[in-house]
């Protein structure tokens, strides 16, 4: 498979922009909370899904495609939206989000519409399925890379730990772990509920090539994620410092819109300072 | 039944090479002839199983059929819900094996015991539960979940238990298996009960009670024709099992009894209690004291059926 061929930055931001505007759209109307989380990690979806993952919406279930995993499913609209920009679903299902009988829960389900890589939801199992898939590819003779995206916050379950302890191991070198660092987890912050930091020497002692990067800078997320493997032998952690409830002022490091649902009139404000109007 | 999981599983990865082995660094040696035959498809996994059980969903997303092998109650209680979201929820082709069923290290504790994890798996959708009643059908288990679609659970034993069937039976996924035939009682013997339920049934037939005895293998699909049929045809229908009365087989019989609205006085349940098992002592021991031997089966079955034939 190719690498995709849009890395026009000026485009992508654009992207980037209607994205947003997408999810303050469907957590109104589908009544959905995590607003603030998505809005952190959608240049880093962007940047993976336009600039990154060898994927092809027509073949969605290729076995030699790049694996993609939401590890932090409660971000689920950023995912859904980003697939829908690249063609894997029609935009028209994205105002059937959170809809009884519907096929965009709140959390996504696995192959709940093409492109979704996992059941994410609960918190800690995405980085182990990616190293899974990681084997596979080793056993099976293949070449494709495997992405596991997490919140800060989603690093306090163990199961994160082991994974990290047995990829160096193996010398598992597709793998990247990003972590969307946003510094907020559901009632506080992430570095006073547990100890965190230094998230990045943590990964780094664990045996991992460390990246700390800006996570809303696109530049920088399409130039280390396209670096997969890296050569080194070593599995990949990209610590992605972003801001929670990017792109729209009134939500920015806010951690109400954790669980807060926009009424109308901020959907609207947003969409102005989106420029989206 | 550990020996006839590692000599199955080799054989199986050898000729079909979706076949992955995971470890949850246990089976010292166990595994030298697969490691040996298959090396690139065994990983020690080490102490980490939640880590195990989901790289087993991954590797099966990617189209490979894995198998995680550690000590029962480590490789299901422990991560009930890398079980339930990756494997069940996500309907992968995982087959999980537990070694030490029940009691089977009772000298190592109740953090060692698994007399709750068919209770916890068969509550699981799409889940299958296999409890194995001697070395053969062990072999034939792990070749018919290689049909399978979604998730199993292969239940072992430890090792030396004894032979029960001489030839090769047919084995189906919920079918249970016949070993012997009577006409007074029936004995259903699941898992690594099957050769204590088989001595009751030899008991009972020294004392003049013609018992039959079937290898109830599988859990979940219940058969529920067979359990239909033997509670019609026989006066006693007893389930021999070494997991507690909470949720193991007897448990799988009474709510099917229920949700066919069947009353019967002819079933008993053999099972452990809704107790820990706390004293130092060998499986031998603490099956005398939940009354999980032949003898005391024997006994109260006989018992049983006596009082159900009096007019």
């Amino acid at each position: 498979m190719e690498f995709p061929q849009f890395a026009d930055l000026e485009r992508l931001r654009a992207i980037a922009r209607k994205i947003r505007g997408q999810l303050v759209e469907m957590s109104h109307r589908g009544n959905a909370p995590h607003l603030g989380s998505a809005l952190s990690c959608v240049d880093i979806l962007v940047a993976a899904y336009w600039g990154v993952l060898r994927i092809n919406p027509k073949s969605a279930l290729d076995p030699d495609r790049d694996r993609f995993i939401l590890s932090k499913g409660h971000a689920a609209t950023a995912l859904y939206a980003t697939l829908a920009s690249r063609g894997f679903i029609d935009e028209s299902v994205l105002a059937t989000f959170n809809n009884d009988g519907g096929v965009l829960p709140e959390h996504p389900g696995l192959q709940c519409v093409p492109g979704v890589e996992a059941a994410t939801g609960s918190l800690g199992h995405g980085l182990s399925l990616a190293l899974g898939m990681a084997l596979a590819q080793r056993i099976q003779g293949k070449t494709y890379r495997c992405f596991a995206l997490m919140s800060d916050g989603e690093c306090e379950e163990g199961a994160v730990w082991e994974a990290a302890l047995f990829a160096p191991a193996q010398r598992i070198d597709n793998v990247m772990a990003i972590v969307d660092y946003n510094k907020w987890q559901a009632t506080g912050r992430s570095n006073e509920v547990m100890s965190l930091n230094p998230l990045a020497d943590k990964w780094r002692a664990f045996g991992w090539t460390v990246h700390e990067v800006d996570g809303h800078d696109l530049a920088t997320l399409l130039g280390v994620m396209r670096n997969l493997p890296d050569g080194c032998g070593n599995p990949v952690a990209m610590i992605a410092h972003t801001v929670k409830g990017k792109g729209v002022s009134f939500m920015e490091d806010d951690n109400n819109w954790h669980y807060r649902i926009p009424t109308a009139d901020e959907v609207k404000a947003a969409h102005e300072e989106l420029g989206l109007t | 039944m550990r020996n006839a999981f590692a000599a199955a599983i080799t054989e199986v990865a050898a000729l079909d090479k979706r076949v992955v082995l995971l470890s949850g660094d246990i089976g010292n040696r166990l595994f030298d002839a697969f490691k040996d035959k298959s090396p690139n498809r065994f990983f020690n996994c080490g102490v980490a199983e939640a880590n195990m059980t989901s790289m087993a969903a991954g590797l099966a997303m990617c189209g490979l059929r894995p198998f995680t092998y550690t000590i029962a109650p480590f490789g299901t209680t422990r991560v009930m819900e890398q079980i339930r979201v990756d494997l069940c929820y996500q309907n992968v082709p995982v087959t999980i094996v537990g070694a030490g069923a029940g009691l089977s290290y009772a000298s190592l504790g109740p953090t060692h015991h698994s007399c709750e994890d068919v209770a916890f798996l068969r509550s699981l959708p799409n889940m299958t539960v296999i409890c194995p009643g001697d070395a053969m059908e062990v072999r034939l288990a792990v070749a018919a979940v290689m049909h399978l679609e979604g998730p199993a659970y292969i239940r072992l034993g430890k090792k030396g238990e004894l032979a029960v069937h001489k030839e090769p039976p047919q084995f189906t996924i919920g079918k249970g298996i016949t070993v012997r035939d009577g006409k007074d009682v029936c004995l259903l013997g699941m898992g690594n009960m099957l050769s204590v339920a088989n001595d009751a049934a030899g008991l009972l037939e020294s004392a003049g009670v013609s018992a039959k005895l079937v290898s109830m293998h599988t859990v979940k699909p219940l058969d529920e024709v067979l359990v239909s049929d033997v509670l019609q045809r026989f006066h006693i229908v007893a389930v021999v099992e070494e997991h507690s009365r909470i949720g193991g087989l007897g448990s799988a019989i009474a709510e099917w009894l229920v949700s066919k609205r069947i009353p019967t006085d002819r079933l008993l349940v053999f099972a452990t209690p809704d107790e820990f098992f706390c004293q130092a002592g060998s499986q031998k021991y603490a099956r005398r004291l939940f009354g999980l031997t032949a003898d005391a089966i024997a006994r109260r079955v006989q018992d049983a059926y006596s009082t159900r034939r009096r007019p």
